[in-house]
């Protein structure tokens, strides 16, 4: 681990419980977890999601984003190799890279103009030698000494990865065969990037990690789904994890027209109406696309991403931290490269679906901030979670909240939290 | 209407009429009314300055009917869950980029400041409005509206439309 900062150790109050866990409110509002985390998961034995290659389809393309708060920059170098380099000049520690993304031959730092290529090596600074024979760098000093900090890159299937961890495990074992199978799947062939949407949500981003890894609100929160049968809960579905229970995968196959069922599930729950029409039909037009009948996927992999399939709409959310209480999600919405327009037509539709302005994916950011406000106060209190029986377990149904007890366990053994024994409060 | 022929100050009153109304459906919550304020066949776009610039084509809101329009309206009225709050557009003068007997095209900057229950009111988006306007059954009307955002991030959630 690249530990050499201090490691907080996060205020304690984790308790056992008899089924499912309970995740003291503390944990989504005390610096000292948030700094943990920085260290001990994005800077930890971790991979995170830092873009798609096709973001980067040309030799010289690059962008800046982040992991956890850590600035990086991802290029793609002229010889085609994908680097992913810490967004800190070796100088003085200035941003190296202000733009989002684009195209250059080498990277320059701004304040004194130190130069570097697009695999991080130092190229060369001004005043090296001195001006008129005074001031220069001293004898020691080595241009290879100060390249830009590199970060491990892996990808698969055009999703770029990166760990500041030079001994964490390969991409394909952290992420394990269900995943990949997952990303295999829907990364089957060249992308075409459609754009991008960033939400600013008022929220730890933790519990945005638990709202993708739990079915159970999907059909009581986000009721466009409900209501236009997009998805019912009488629809077969399945919750994986991989072998840490860090990674899940929910999916849903084809919809049942099952409507006497649905309404009986559906009796004591607020707007169930089978009967809503819509004015404009086509928004849900749609063409399959998989053989598999699967029409949602949500595949949360630890720690900052989520790749989602529902219906025609295929887009990666990418988690950055900001503080204890806000993170920006952002979404990259991506069709493939041999698309028709037809094709092209129906997947911007459908996005009207998702995003900030989502019908069916709105609330999330509501979800988020709602709990966010009401845990400020009461530190020592917890939330329950055993939705399914509470245990971590991969479940052919999606009443459950195993995935989000899973999150939570792997989340403990990174920080180093210890249960304490059931309290009988 | 022939509005080629309009002396400009008709004209500009035309377009700030439609363009007011936009405002007045939408700031005073009449929401109902807003997709009549739209052609049948009409385009109304909210997208980002961020993928504008690159030739990107996603958009936040994309409806290419009143149809759609309609539909939006009663999903955030019925289907959708989120925080009350309160709009108020600020929208500059429109400046005319093109002109026909029965249709013109105009730009105009906006800015949407938005109450939310704490009270603080704060700028929730601002960007560019490019309309074009046509004249149908006698009256102006937006035949498209592709509201450009340069706040490229949403804060929260985008559910009242810009």
């Amino acid at each position: 681990m690249n530990s050499t900062a201090p490691d907080p150790q996060p205020v304690s109050g984790w308790h056992a419980v008899a089924a499912g866990c309970a995740v003291p409110y503390a944990t989504f509002t005390e610096r000292a977890y948030y700094d943990a985390e920085q260290t001990r998961i994005f800077r930890g034995p971790t991979w995170s999601f830092v873009g798609l290659a096709a973001e980067l389809a040309q030799p010289g393309d690059f962008k800046s984003t982040f992991i956890g708060e850590a600035p990086v920059i991802v290029t793609r170098d002229r010889d085609g190799v994908l680097h992913v380099l810490r967004n800190r000049c070796a100088h003085r520690g200035a941003l190296v890279c202000r733009e989002r993304r684009g195209h250059a031959t080498r990277l320059q730092c701004v304040y004194h103009q130190w130069n570097y290529d697009l695999g991080g090596r130092l190229l060369g600074l001004p005043f090296r030698a001195g001006v008129g024979g005074q001031g220069g760098m001293p004898a020691s000093f080595e241009l290879p000494a100060h390249g830009l900090e590199k970060l491990k890159v892996a990808s698969l299937h055009g999703l770029i990865f990166a760990s500041f961890d030079p001994a964490v495990e390969s991409l394909t074992d952290y992420l394990g065969p269900m995943v990949c199978a997952s990303i295999a799947r829907i990364f089957n062939r060249p992308l075409r990037v459609l754009g991008d949407q960033r939400q600013y949500m008022h929220g730890n981003w933790k519990l945005y990690c638990e709202n993708t890894r739990d079915p159970y609100h999907a059909s009581l929160l986000h009721l466009f789904h409900n209501t236009f049968g997009l998805y019912r809960a009488s629809q077969t579905g399945a919750c994986l994890m991989d072998s840490r229970h860090r990674h899940t995968m929910l999916y849903t196959q084809a919809a049942t027209t099952r409507t006497e069922l649905d309404q009986e599930i559906y009796r004591d729950v607020r707007s169930y109406d089978p009967t809503f029409k819509l004015h404009d039909a086509s928004l849900l037009a749609g063409r399959p696309e998989f053989d598999d009948g699967i029409t949602l996927v949500i595949l949360s992999i630890f720690p900052n991403v989520v790749v989602q399939q529902i219906a025609n709409t295929l887009a990666v959310r990418q988690i950055v931290t900001a503080g204890t209480d806000a993170f920006e999600l952002v979404w990259t919405h991506f069709g493939y490269a041999d698309d028709d327009l037809e094709m092209q037509r129906i997947r911007l539709k459908q996005a009207n679906l998702i995003g900030p302005a989502g019908l069916i994916s709105m609330e999330d950011g509501e979800a988020v901030e709602i709990v966010q406000r009401a845990v400020r106060q009461d530190q020592d209190k917890a939330s329950y979670i055993a939705m399914g029986g509470g245990r971590i377990e991969d479940t052919p149904h999606l009443t459950t909240e195993s995935a989000i007890v899973g999150f939570w366990a792997y989340y403990r053994s990174l920080l180093g939290i210890e249960l304490a024994p059931a309290t009988a409060t | 209407m022939n509005l080629a022929t309009l002396p400009a100050w008709e004209l500009h009153h035309a377009i700030d009429s439609l363009q007011a109304a936009h405002v007045r459906c939408i700031d005073d919550d009449q929401l109902e009314q807003w997709p009549e304020l739209f052609t049948v066949d009409c385009l109304y776009q909210i997208i980002a300055q961020e993928n504008a610039e690159r030739g990107l084509p996603l958009a936040t809101i994309l409806c290419d009917s009143r149809g759609m329009l309609h539909d939006r309206v009663v999903s955030l009225r019925h289907a959708n869950i989120y925080e009350k709050h309160q709009y108020r557009h600020l929208v500059s003068s429109a400046a005319v980029r093109s002109l026909t007997s029965d249709s013109v095209r105009v730009r105009s900057n906006y800015v949407v400041y938005r109450t939310r229950t704490n009270g603080v009111s704060e700028v929730f988006s601002c960007g560019r409005y490019d309309d074009l306007m046509v004249v149908a059954d006698g009256v102006l009307r937006f035949r498209e509206k592709i509201v450009t955002f340069d706040t490229n991030r949403i804060d929260s959630l985008l559910v009242t439309p810009l």
